[in-house]
């Protein structure tokens, strides 16, 4: 990914050339390669990389959208009106709350999910097909049946409290309940991905640790755990830049009153409830580096092996 | 020896039962919720205790919910399409050839499937209504495609990779013509991974939500999801809930139909992309 691998890359199919017709196919066989790949290079570029520069651009004016003609430059004053304002610091908070915490749940439920699908006797076909269900569904589908489930006079789980109890109108509950809503969701996706890392632990090395007499706890903890941790922290990367930009289930679940907005719903009610493009802009280049922040902690700090990132084996 | 086996048997069966019902618990109850009568609707109980399907009647008479119907799967299936196309396209090249640039790609993928949507969702609010794309298919399409084109090629590639491609060489050693070989060897081999990579970018589209509430203003371009959420219990209904349920069950009836066909495939396609790259 980086250019000097890129270099070596470029240099690779050149440098064993036999004959002057093989590097001639290996012309051709690049220009092939190129002409596949620049539909897709021209969209993801003109669709991402362009944008994230006009933000950054916006982010650097004040711009009312009720007033587009009064748009002019303020340099940095949108960032430090975000970084000085409460709200920002809130919405971080949670959303880091909630990132951590249900990442944290979803790896042992996960874990516990794939050991089932890997280890189940019969039946397996029919919880992987139950699985995916929840993997499938519709953030918003989801997002709406814990809303009414919880709803008092509403829900099967909201008659289960005691009378007079909102949960969604609370901070803290309301929080646990997206966190809630957030696990149900993704925990098989997680699930799957550990299942594959699973599947890739050779099953003599666990039955090796069985005959010495380990315990099934050890097997999985010094065994099992220590095998699968590419996969683990593949599916721990993937995940925790999913859930910090969480915003379907909050926007269902309680339209982020009461603190329990995360900073995507912030963005979010900055552009289109204040209509100041300038702000949603800033928010929106400071959530993107958020995200370059957690990446690179992945993957230059736990050394997750970014998928494709591996030398190609042709 | 019968008795220990016979516990294990119940062991597996009660797990097994725990991760059925824990996965269809929530899409039975906005189910049950749909089939509730209004006056009963807020008895908070799980089985409805009158069944109809008045809730149902209600939604598909109001073209709110007819035309975000027709607005998600048009969408959807656009984006889908150029999607698998673009993607098929790079991922060959990326399991298949040798050229300079493969890791930039790949890198390049890989920032795109980790961006968070609401960075691009001011600017492209902005750009879309200059372009007069605000709130049409289009506007929707656009982002849908790129921000599944990763998934797109690393799916697709990860499936190339297994393919036997010298059976290519061997049909045509045989005789058979470049178009031959391909439509009697190659295609078929690389059918199930294609399929398998639409099913999930198709998901993929279906689910969003925040593009669909933030780059749409009027049933034009709006899906399902986004409509659901302005669903407003006006005239007909004292409460949404009822509506919102009903619209809920449909827009997930095509993901389990998905689910129940394809369970295998959708497992090695969501896995394969990321163990393998």
């Amino acid at each position: 990914m980086s250019p000097p691998a890129a270099e070596t890359e470029a240099a690779a199919p050149s440098a064993p050339g036999r004959r002057g017709e093989l590097s001639e196919g290996a012309r051709q066989e690049r220009r092939l390669g190129l002409l596949l790949c620049a539909p897709a290079v021209v969209v993801m570029v003109a669709v991402t990389a362009y944008p994230i520069a006009y933000a950054i651009y916006l982010s650097l004016q004040r711009y009312d959208l009720r007033f587009p003609d009064q748009a002019h430059w303020v340099g940095f004053g949108n960032y430090g009106a975000v970084l000085t304002s409460p709200f920002w610091w809130q919405a971080l908070w949670v959303t880091v709350l909630i990132t951590v915490v249900s990442v944290a749940v979803e790896l042992v439920l996960g874990m516990a999910l794939a050991l089932v699908m890997h280890r189940a006797i019969f039946g397996r076909g029919t919880v992987r097909t139950a699985v995916l269900i929840p993997y499938g569904i519709v953030t918003v589908v989801a997002a709406y049946s814990w809303q009414y489930a919880w709803t008092p006079g509403t829900g099967y789980l909201a008659a289960l409290l005691p009378a007079g109890s909102a949960p969604l109108t609370d901070q803290w509950q309301a929080i646990g309940l997206i966190i809630l809503a957030e696990v149900w969701k993704t925990t098989p996706f997680m699930a799957l991905l550990l299942l594959a890392g699973l599947a890739l632990v050779p099953g003599e090395t666990v039955r090796a640790a069985m005959v010495d007499g380990a315990t099934f706890w050890q097997r999985l903890w010094l065994v099992i755990l220590p095998l699968m941790k590419p996969a683990i922290l593949v599916a721990l990367l993937f995940r925790t830049l999913d859930a910090f930009r969480i915003f379907d289930n909050i926007y269902v679940l309680t339209g982020g009153s009461n603190d329990t907005g995360s900073v995507s719903i912030l963005g979010y009610d900055n552009l289109f409830t204040a209509l100041n493009l300038g702000i949603g802009s800033a928010i929106s280049v400071l959530i993107f580096l958020c995200v370059a922040a957690i990446a690179f902690l992945f993957i230059k700090i736990f050394g997750a092996a970014a998928p494709g990132g591996e030398p190609e084996r042709r | 020896m019968m008795s220990h086996r016979g516990r294990t048997l119940t062991g597996w069966g009660v797990v097994n039962l725990l991760v059925i019902l824990y996965a269809l618990i929530p899409v039975c109850w906005i189910a049950a919720l749909s089939f509730k009568d209004p006056s009963t609707l807020t008895d908070g109980n799980f089985i409805p205790r009158e069944w109809t399907w008045a809730n149902y009647r209600g939604i598909f008479q109001t073209s709110e919910f007819t035309r975000a119907l027709v607005n998600s799967i048009g969408i959807a299936v656009i984006a889908t399409t150029i999607a698998v196309v673009l993607g098929t396209m790079a991922a060959y090249a990326v399991a298949r050839l040798r050229f300079p640039g493969k890791r930039v790609l790949i890198g390049m993928s890989l920032l795109i499937a980790m961006f968070p949507p609401i960075s691009l969702v001011s600017p492209l609010f902005n750009i879309e209504r200059v372009l007069g794309i605000f709130d049409t298919w289009a506007g929707l399409i656009i982002p849908y495609m790129t921000f599944s084109l990763p998934l797109a090629i690393y799916t697709l590639s990860a499936f190339f990779r297994e393919i036997p491609w010298d059976l290519e060489k061997a049909a045509k050693m045989d005789g058979a013509t470049p178009a031959q070989a391909f439509r009697l060897v190659i295609a078929p081999l690389a059918a199930p991974g294609v399929v398998t990579t639409a099913i999930l970018v198709f998901i993929f589209c279906w689910n969003d939500f925040l593009f669909a509430i933030s780059l749409t203003s009027t049933t034009a371009a709006r899906t399902v999801p986004a409509a659901i959420a302005f669903f407003t219990g006006s005239s007909q209904f004292q409460q949404p809930t009822g509506s919102i349920a009903a619209a809920a069950v449909v827009i997930t009836v095509p993901i389990v139909i998905f689910v129940l066909l394809f369970q295998r495939r959708i497992v090695a396609g969501l896995t394969a992309g990321a163990v393998k790259g």
